[in-house]
């Protein structure tokens, strides 16, 4: 039975925007019961046809065209106060922002009883009561506690819960999801689409999720749309189109995820002196509280971790968030002062090393960052940017100039990129800078900081190719740091897993992945969405040989 | 929220006692003999009321010993003579407190009353007229000095028009009791309250509806319109209870400005307060009542700052609760 | 530059600001030239109402001086203290905030409870108890201004530091072996300017308001003619010559007026983002 269908949909944007339509003649339909998964990169106006269904486009965007077919009505010649029946009763809607998405100000409770308000329904003791049921139904732990608690006392995964309570509080047919899982940690992720596809099952009602993930595209969907640039360039059965796309950007995004690749041999580790020497190293930090009585709180970041890095090789550190990951990344550049431990680089320990020796040894260890909006000063010029360092330690501007020149090459940029300043790039060309940067003091160890999380998958694994062809040619020693395991097994030797700021596993790649130890790692392993799928691919390609 | 509550008393004592360091520090860096500052421009008094400051403040010890003796007396409120006015300065401060805080307290709530309703409605009705009449309003009060506001309206209300009293604290001689005499103050009031909180009116507007705009875009704010409430219910219950957050730290900050104003408005309207108080001792260089002045007046800011305190904890719950 | 100026002609207030400002500030440079003679001097009887004799359109004051001519006089001292007090704030404000930012910890904490010890105490009082003290000049009044309005300015700058130090493009910058003073003043500070210079055009404002405030009060410096001066001498003649105070009145409003439009226009045009998110 169909629900509800959307025909010939075309979204305008305000002026002066980069396009004049964000989405271009889009027609789907939602059956009952199903997943419908919408995909595509950032821009391709895959949120904005959510947001059309929820009468919810931002200020300035308005449809210009098509129709979204509701139980007999086109919602988009509904009235304000028809849409505001409908929302939240017929059609509800979760974001993808699950710390921002509740008021701080209101207790849990209140805030999911106000969907009942809104409708009018129900008396203030049995909204409670609903309240109630319907924390224990979405997974939370002690809803009795939950239902007093204020937002900020919930973690990301359980903030998420709470709003998809919310949603689900009056039934509604259709559940709109624009990017649910999208910031949360992978285990996290795991738990939530497990409990969207349980609700889709006891309830039978309709799915309409928006996500650029194919593989929670390949966990979830029933059906799938593929959107590129506001159009609609694949739609089908989601096994048809995962397994044999007929469009060539689905092939092309499909072929662009890393998939955990464990199989290959790694390179042997060459024994002898390592380049890199961690021992003990531990990190805490003391942030002060407002409060006159109250303690400081002390985080235990890193704890005790200690391995080496050979010449040539590439060590992935993996954990989720809050796993210490990070810090432990800016201890060893010396970014931070760990608070104990021993970080040798050629021998030379550079742990807590100050003023005029920390400047002499800084430059052995470089880093490139995560977000390339960020990692490039926006008001330098390239040029700047990447000579600064080289000016700071010595060199003459002309022979700066000529070696910035040199490094662009390199990262496959043009050198006129020289005179330019960073918003003129994509962000892949800006990672590509962050990468010359971080080159251009010749380094002997350079520390990746998640430095391709933040990209769309097609120019992720542009860079990814880009980082493993300069591994090679210059034979890089590399700390690789990552939340996504599937991208640590495409450029890693061996694998460091953290949990808490503790090193809760470490050895050669094919055995951390092939043959976890721990519980933990195992779990991680688990949580990666499309496993099946690629299992699927696999066995397709044994059929074809 | 008792610790915090606490670390903002104990700040509010170490502000308190660095302005007595600060005034004891300003009456030694007055050019001239600091007795004479203490007693008033030099050679309005005569040198055996010197000689007494010279020994109670033990001016002829060492510098540490002087700060100690002049501290030990502030503390216990002891705030020094006033030579010109014949009268400890805490006395002369004390009489004159009262019509200050009236003053000052009303203009406070008329401002954040009639700032933070207009903001509303200018945020609401956004990109209309309205909103633009609200905001000129709310420029041009912002650009207009506070004394001259006060001198145009008494000429107005008071000298042209005749509808209200356009100086004092009550009608001279009249001897009003009960409720006629809260009438009459009331009456003498509305003029000195209202210019002195015109410009702190503008000040919460701005930053009313500069806030409402920015906590609409909220994502709870996109939770809440998906939840299918009312505009109207999502404006009041979601956005102006975040939006008031960042105005109840301001009002705090402000405080110190409209105490500061005071000083103007009681010269205008001749309104019995410290400000006036402090007005007169300008002119005759009476510094033992500037510096008094200032430190009840900072100690005032400072119990207008406490109350904001309690008011932000009371409304965020992560203050409330975790501290 | 171009597009700084396409996004500032956007708001039609700011440009009518910048109109007004040329205007006062043309009256500041042809002060001396049009009004050679001091302001001070008595040039007929007193109270000569506005347009009554040629040549002294405005009238003349309680002294019989030329209200004009003082009005002229008086955008010179109004604009000049606004001026100066603002850039001696800023060099104030700016090193402070910009320390504590980025240094963080004890440092932060002491520059801090000493920017907030400044900004707790009523600053209009100081400034009075400042001048009362020290003898009214017109450098004492500037510096008397710029003490009490630096606070807002280091808080200001402490914060967009703050966010700023923590960018990747800052410790990418440390990385690369430059000096902390380098890295403050050519990777952070340039990111903090825009909301500085926005913030920077409105403490004119209110420092041309706190001189008059000052002045009305008698504690300007006694040989500069000002507009709070004048406005304070008119005082006691308000029910008999009310334009007397009336007139530099205006002036100030239009001046201040003026100065608060073009921090708006300023602020639209240095931060497009969040322009284009109000609209």
């Amino acid at each position: 039975m169909t629900l509800l269908s959307v025909d010939d949909l075309s979204i305008a944007l305000p002026k002066g925007a980069d396009r004049e339509l964000a989405v271009k003649d889009v027609s789907f339909t939602l059956e009952k019961g199903e997943i419908l998964c919408i995909v595509g990169e950032s821009g391709s106006g895959k949120s904005m046809s959510a947001n059309a269904l929820m009468g919810l486009l931002p200020e300035g965007v308005r449809s210009a065209g098509g129709t979204i077919m509701f139980g007999g009505r086109n919602l988009l010649d509904l009235s304000e106060t028809e849409m505001l029946s409908l929302r939240g009763c017929e059609i509800s809607m979760i974001f993808q922002e699950p710390l921002s998405a509740l008021n701080p100000l209101m207790r849990i409770g209140d805030q999911i009883a106000e969907v009942f308000e809104a409708h009018d329904l129900l008396t203030p003791r049995t909204r409670r009561a609903r309240a109630l049921e319907l924390l224990q139904e979405v997974g939370l732990p002690d809803p009795e506690t939950t239902i007093r608690a204020y937002p900020f006392q919930l973690s990301g995964g359980q903030r998420q819960r709470v709003v998809i309570a919310m949603a689900l509080a009056l039934e509604p047919q259709i559940l709109v999801a624009d990017e649910p899982t999208t910031a949360l940690d992978v285990t996290t992720q795991a738990q939530i689409l497990d409990l969207i596809e349980e609700l889709r099952r006891k309830r039978g009602m309709a799915v309409l999720f928006i996500t650029h993930d194919f593989g929670v595209v390949a966990d979830i969907a029933d059906r799938v749309i593929v959107m590129q640039s506001g159009e609609v360039v694949e739609a089908g059965v989601a096994d048809t189109v995962l397994l044999t796309p007929t469009h060539p950007y689905t092939r092309a995004l499909l072929d662009a995820i890393p998939g955990l690749a464990f199989t290959g041999t790694p390179r042997a580790a060459t024994e002898g002196k390592p380049i890199l020497s961690v021992r003990d190293l531990s990190m805490t930090f003391r942030t002060r509280t407002s409060g006159f009585f109250a303690k400081p709180r002390v985080v235990r970041a890193v704890k005790d971790v200690s391995f080496d890095l050979q010449k040539g090789e590439t060590i992935g550190i993996v954990g989720e968030s809050g796993s210490g990951k990070s810090t432990l990344g800016r201890c060893l550049a010396r970014l931070l002062t760990p608070e104990k431990g021993v970080v040798k680089i050629g021998g030379q320990d550079i742990s807590h090393i100050k003023g005029r020796a920390l400047h002499a040894h800084r430059r052995r260890i470089q880093m490139v960052f995560q977000d390339p909006f960020s990692s490039l000063n926006p008001r330098a010029r390239i040029g700047t940017i990447l000579t600064d360092g080289l000016i700071a330690y010595g060199s003459d501007k002309a022979s700066a100039r000529a070696r910035a020149a040199e490094l662009l090459t390199l990262v496959d940029l043009d050198p006129s990129a020289m005179e330019r300043y960073p918003h003129e790039f994509s962000g892949g060309q800006r990672q590509r800078v962050g990468i010359a940067r971080a080159l251009a003091l010749e380094p002997e160890v350079i520390i990746a900081d998640e430095a391709v999380s933040a990209l769309d998958v097609s120019i992720q694994a542009q860079v990814l190719d880009l980082l493993a062809d300069l591994k090679d040619r210059l034979n890089l020693s590399m700390i690789f740091i990552t939340h996504d395991l599937r991208v640590a097994s495409q450029v890693c030797d061996r694998i460091i897993v953290m949990q808490r700021g503790e090193m809760v596993e470490f050895g050669p790649l094919v055995q951390v992945l092939g043959d976890p130890q721990t519980v933990y790692t195992q779990s991680l392993l688990d949580a990666i969405p499309g496993k099946a799928h690629e299992k699927a691919l696999a066995a397709q390609k044994e059929a074809a040989l | 929220m008792l610790g915090f509550i606490a670390a903002r008393l104990v700040k509010a004592v170490f502000i308190l006692l660095a302005i007595l360091v600060l005034n004891f520090v300003l009456i030694h860096a007055a050019p001239g003999d600091p007795a004479a500052v203490m007693a008033g421009e030099a050679g309005a008094a005569d040198e055996k009321f010197l000689q007494d400051l010279r020994e109670r403040f033990g001016l002829d010890q060492p510098f540490a010993m002087q700060l100690w003796t002049y501290m030990r007396g502030a503390v216990q409120l002891d705030l020094g003579y006033s030579y010109r006015q014949q009268m400890p300065v805490a006395e002369l401060i004390w009489d004159r407190l009262p019509a200050t805080l009236l003053l000052t307290a009303t203009a406070f709530v008329i401002s954040i009353v009639l700032g933070v309703t207009a903001g509303v409605l200018a945020a609401q009705a956004q990109g209309t007229w309205w909103d633009t009449l609200i905001s000129a309003v709310a420029l041009i009060f912002y650009a207009t000095p506070l004394f001259w506001v006060a001198l145009m309206a008494s000429l107005l209300f008071s000298v042209v028009l005749g509808w209200l009293p356009g100086f004092g604290y009550q009608t001279i001689g009249a001897n009003y009791t009960g409720l006629d005499r809260v009438l009459d103050v009331g009456k003498h009031l509305i003029l000195p309250a209202s210019t002195l909180g015109l410009f702190f009116t503008a000040i919460y507007m701005r930053m009313t509806r500069a806030s409402m705009l920015e906590v609409s875009r909220l994502d709870f704010v996109k939770t809440a319109r998906a939840k299918g409430l009312r505009n109207s219910v999502i404006q009041r219950r979601h956005v102006l209870r975040n939006a008031l957050l960042p105005v109840i730290t301001l009002a705090g900050l402000q405080a110190g400005q409209i105490v500061g104003g005071a000083v103007l408005t009681e010269t205008v309207f001749a309104w019995p307060g410290i400000g006036r108080l402090m007005f007169e001792a300008i002119s005759q260089r009476d510094y033992n009542v500037i510096l008094g002045v200032f430190f009840i007046s900072a100690a005032m800011v400072l119990l207008f700052n406490l109350v904001t305190d309690i008011l932000y904890g009371i409304v965020d719950p992560r203050i409330r609760i975790a501290t | 530059m171009k597009a700084f100026w396409f996004r500032y002609r956007q708001n039609r207030g700011a440009v009518i600001g910048l109109v007004i400002l040329a205007l006062v500030l043309l009256c500041a440079v042809a002060a001396p030239f049009l009004f050679p003679r001091s302001p001070w001097s008595m040039v007929q009887r007193p109270f000569l109402p506005p347009f009554t004799m040629d040549g002294l359109p405005l009238g003349t004051d309680a002294l019989g001086r030329d209200v004009l001519s003082g009005l002229f006089h008086g955008a010179r001292v109004s604009l000049l203290v606004g001026l100066v007090s603002t850039v001696v704030a800023l060099a104030i404000g700016i090193p402070i905030g910009a320390l504590a930012g980025y240094y963080g910890g004890l440092a932060d904490d002491m520059l801090m409870r000493f920017t907030e010890f400044f900004q707790t105490i009523p600053s209009f009082a100081l400034a009075i108890v400042l001048l009362a003290i020290f003898q009214p000049s017109l450098a004492y009044v500037i510096l008397a201004i710029a003490i009490v309005s630096w606070p807002p300015v280091a808080r200001l700058v402490r914060g967009e530091v703050l966010s700023l130090r923590h960018r990747e493009f800052v410790e990418a910058a440390t990385l690369s072996g430059q000096s902390n003073l380098a890295i403050i003043l050519k990777q952070v500070l340039p990111n903090a300017l825009p909301p500085i210079i926005v913030l920077a055009s409105l403490m004119v404002a209110t420092a041309i308001l706190l001189e008059s405030s000052l002045s009305f009060l008698g504690l300007g410096d006694p040989n500069v003619m000002s507009w709070g001066y004048m406005i304070g001498a008119a005082r006691t003649v308000l029910r008999t010559a009310w334009w007397l105070s009336f007139i530099p009145g205006i002036a100030i409003v239009l001046t201040v007026l003026a100065l608060n439009l073009i921090g708006e226009g300023l602020n639209d045009a240095l931060n497009p983002r969040l322009r284009r998110r109000q609209s």
